[in-house]
């Protein structure tokens, strides 16, 4: 079965599948777990504060954005984003959008509401006493978080965040639906002009999985010497 | 400087942690408070600075309503100082920088300024060569006493203790106990929740004794450890001085 393939044709389109696929992949990874973590934070706070009402608004968020898969929220987004905002703009006709831009939004979105969690966890694993003892310095709410309790929970957050990304990384393919050429848009492109299925989604495939395992393997070292320093 | 009146404080609807509390403490003075666990002294002290809230009664601290709700607290607990049971250093931060950062963001002097701060109460409480150390690489007994410069580098009018050497291996007590008895003598104004009546024998002005939520006696100390009237103090006391 193996007789009749090509991966010639690998070689051949390696510019085009990292310089365009893989770099569109790797920006909108960083841009949207470090937008979903700002987000996430944001929402983590609401959901932890003493207002009932914010904390009853961000966890439906979080329900909701939970409750949908995310090939739906992507194909949603992208039809709607020039709508919101034209209504945000008051434009009289629909913003046009890249797809970049959509989809950096949605994944924004959507992640957010995965990092909230995480960091919602990380806020609760410091004890009251940090906070407390902010206070009785006389730091406001808004000090203490910023300089004593998120960078804790970040740090003790850090492996978990991490790995959230490495899904997060995975997750980005499904902007294929959208014929954007992220990596695998582009390998998938190839593959259809070319004929050569079999080639591009093993390759594909082989270059997500070294990636992700790479990378899980150096959130591992980090996570002991996390564990050593604390 | 710290004026209680009829404190009442309640968890929940029925459970009452203070019952009409009522006590002061004037400028200079040290006062001990002292009672079985559970008798609401640490939750009295941190009604003082409020972080804790109670519901009824006021506490007013140097002339300013703690418990009313204008009242700006950042700028009010800035200039109170407390120390925590368990030190409450900040972990992800070197010693210098726990003692430099609520100088600078809070009272918004220069980072000279807060670090010259920083390294003369150092020096003062024996630990200038821990300055770069974080705290998990410092003993209980020098947390502690960082925690105490930390608090005295904000310049406050008053401080407040809240059990300070009741998580301490007994040998790393003395040590704190020690610095608080300095500051006692240089004038400072404290309020301080601890069992040592060893301290309080040396310094205090008055002891409260505290039960069930309840100011059961305020007495000058010879008065206190002479003869303390209530059957509750005397029990307590023959306790926590029989071992």
């Amino acid at each position: 079965m193996f007789g009749n393939l090509d991966f010639d044709v690998i070689r051949r389109s390696l510019p085009y599948l990292f310089l365009d696929g893989m770099s569109f992949t790797l920006m909108l990874t960083g841009l949207s777990a470090l937008g979903g973590l700002v987000f996430g934070t944001m929402i983590a706070l609401m959901r932890l504060s003493s207002y009932r009402l914010m904390g009853r608004i961000a966890g439906l968020y979080v329900d909701f954005m939970r409750s949908l898969p995310l090939v739906l929220v992507i194909f949603w987004f992208y039809f709607l984003v020039p709508y919101i905002g034209q209504w945000v703009t008051g434009a009289s006709r629909p913003i046009r959008v890249g797809a970049f831009t959509s989809s950096l939004v949605t994944f924004i979105m959507f992640e957010a509401a995965y990092f909230s969690e995480i960091m919602r966890a990380g806020i609760q694993s410091i004890s009251r006493g940090q906070p407390a003892a902010a206070s009785a310095l006389g730091l406001t709410y808004a000090q203490s978080m910023r300089y004593i309790v998120l960078p804790q929970a970040f740090r003790n957050m850090l492996p978990v965040l991490l790995t959230q990304t490495i899904v997060l990384f995975q997750d980005t393919s499904l902007v294929y639906v959208l014929s954007i050429p992220d990596f695998l848009g582009a390998a998938s492109k190839v593959a259809q002009r070319d004929g050569r299925l079999v080639e591009m989604y093993l390759f594909a495939a082989l270059v997500y999985f070294a990636i992700s395992c790479l990378a899980s393997y150096g959130v591992r070292r980090l996570q002991a010497r996390i564990a050593i320093v604390r | 400087m710290i004026e209680i009146s009829h404190v009442n404080k309640w968890y929940g609807p029925t459970f009452q942690v203070l019952k009409d509390c009522t006590t002061s403490v004037a400028k200079g003075e040290v006062v001990v408070v002292c009672g079985p666990s559970g008798s609401g002294k640490s939750t009295l002290i941190k009604c003082v600075n409020a972080l804790e809230p109670f519901q009824e009664g006021q506490i007013i601290l140097d002339g300013i309503k703690v418990n009313d709700p204008k009242t700006d607290l950042p700028k009010l607990r800035a200039r109170v100082g407390m120390v925590f049971q368990h030190f409450e250093l900040f972990p992800h931060l070197r010693i210098i920088e726990n003692l430099c950062l609520a100088q600078e963001k809070v009272l918004g002097r220069s980072h000279g300024e807060a670090v010259a701060k920083g390294e003369k109460l150092l020096e003062r409480v024996g630990l200038t060569v821990q300055a770069n150390k974080y705290p998990a690489e410092l003993s209980g007994g020098q947390q502690q006493r960082v925690a105490i410069a930390r608090a005295l580098a904000m310049d406050p009018i008053a401080m407040l203790f809240d059990e300070p050497t009741s998580a301490l291996d007994p040998e790393m007590i003395s040590e704190v106990l020690d610095v608080m008895v300095d500051l006692a003598h240089e004038g400072m104004t404290m309020m301080v929740v601890t069992h040592e009546m060893g301290f309080a024998s040396k310094v205090a002005n008055r002891v409260i004794f505290m039960d069930r939520g309840e100011i059961v006696e305020d007495a000058l100390k010879t008065d206190f450890f002479g003869s303390p009237r209530s059957e509750r103090a005397q029990k307590f006391l023959s306790k926590i001085l029989s071992h």
